[in-house]
């Protein structure tokens, strides 16, 4: 169905998109992350694409690709009942400098996904009006969903209570484990490449 | 219920501590676990099972322990139910400081026991890293069955005045044998007999 999405989407802007690809009617085109507002307006604007409606917005950090970062928007046409994901590749290989247009002005239902996408990914969206954290605080150092932040790190808030404090182990007592939770998490990721 | 066949240990108020005195405290013990006012912190799914306990099916009021008040101040039982999440932890702090002494906290659930399968960056591991914690009920969620063992297991604590940590024993669940022999003849175990 969006066969033809992708298709307009080629010939209007040739070599602006990297890559196409297509599994089961779900089509995908990685774009050029410099013209990616222009594409976002295309797409809501042109006849033949119509994608009213900005389903959702988020990240995906790559650890081992440059551009690390992959910024990724689901779009639906009620109109034309038809779907398309955008992707775009930003940030260097830690994740810094991750730098999008902000595609508020096209999808104002774009605003918190952005805000969430910073929040958990560090890419700043040029040009959001408010660009804050949404779901952690604002004393959060880092960017809890990438690749290098350790699965169990936490910054409390409060400090925890001492064990002096407490008369007892503040330690999980049994039948809870010191383990217990996701410890598949506990992978460390290295960003570093194998010199071999 | 294992613990609450645990011997009674009734604290005496040492030597000086006369006959008297000591059985106004006991008085006082006896009336306070049958007022528990309880104030529910609700954050999350064990919130359901939460409703569930409150229902008049499971009667918590047979406890003494069934009037919600909605102000810390008023009440000197502490549910924490579900998970508590690094920005909820100072507001739950807050809310324990504010209550009145006597007070107890019972954690409702595994994630507010320990964090439960909950490991990173959002979730505090267990209440008990910033509030003391008298009563833990494991269980995602723990069946209403079970938080009233807790509540049981408090109830003894406060008789006795003792203010360790304790933790709800899992029960194994009673199937008649009956039942036993219909299922394996549905799974073909055993030949129906003639
Ligand atoms: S213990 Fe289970 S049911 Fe209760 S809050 Fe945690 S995840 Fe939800």
């Amino acid at each position: 169905m969006s066969q033809r999405a992708l298709d307009r989407l080629k010939e209007r802007f040739g070599d602006a998109v990297l890559e196409t690809s297509s599994f089961r009617g779900d089509e995908t085109a990685v774009v050029d992350a410099s013209r990616w507002k222009e594409i976002a307006e295309f797409c809501r604007a042109d006849g033949q694409m119509q994608f009213d409606m900005l389903v959702d917005l988020c990240a995906v950090d790559y650890p081992d690709r440059l551009p690390r970062l992959e910024v990724v928007v689901h779009l639906y046409s009620i109109a034309k009942r038809h779907r398309l994901r955008l992707k775009a590749r930003v940030g260097d290989e830690d994740a810094e400098g991750a730098e999008i247009d902000t595609l508020t002005d096209v999808w104002s239902g774009a605003n918190w996904f952005e805000r969430e996408t910073f929040d958990m990914f560090g890419v700043k969206f040029k040009g959001h009006p408010d660009l804050r954290r949404i779901l952690l605080y604002p004393e959060f150092e880092g960017h809890p969903l990438l690749k290098s932040y350790p699965a169990d790190k936490t910054q409390p808030l409060i400090p925890y209570r001492t064990e002096a404090e407490a008369g007892v182990p503040v330690d999980k007592l049994a039948p809870f484990r010191a383990d217990e939770g996701m410890s598949f998490g506990r992978k460390a990721w290295s960003t570093e490449k194998d010199e071999s | 219920m294992g613990e609450l066949t645990a011997p009674n240990r009734v604290e005496m108020g040492g030597s000086e501590a006369g006959f008297a005195t000591t059985k106004v405290n006991d008085l006082l013990n006896w009336a306070r676990k049958y007022s528990l006012f309880m104030y529910p912190f609700v954050t999350a799914c064990c919130g359901m099972e939460f409703m569930a306990l409150t229902s008049p099916r499971f009667d918590l009021a047979r406890f003494g322990a069934e009037a919600p008040r909605f102000s810390p101040r008023q009440s000197d039982l502490l549910w924490v139910v579900g998970t508590i999440s690094q920005r909820q932890a100072p507001v739950l702090r807050r809310i324990y400081e504010q209550m009145m002494d006597p007070k107890w906290v019972l954690a409702f659930g595994t994630c507010a026991s320990s964090g439960g399968f909950y490991d990173n960056y959002t979730t505090v591991a267990g209440i008990d890293k910033i509030i003391p914690c008298d009563v833990y009920v494991p269980g995602c969620p723990p069946r209403p069955e079970a938080v009233i063992d807790g509540l049981l297991l408090l109830q003894d604590k406060i008789a006795h005045g003792d203010r360790t940590p304790r933790i709800v024993k899992p029960r194994a669940d009673v199937v008649p044998k009956d039942l036993v022999a219909a299922s394996d003849l549905v799974r073909g175990k055993k030949e129906r007999r003639a």
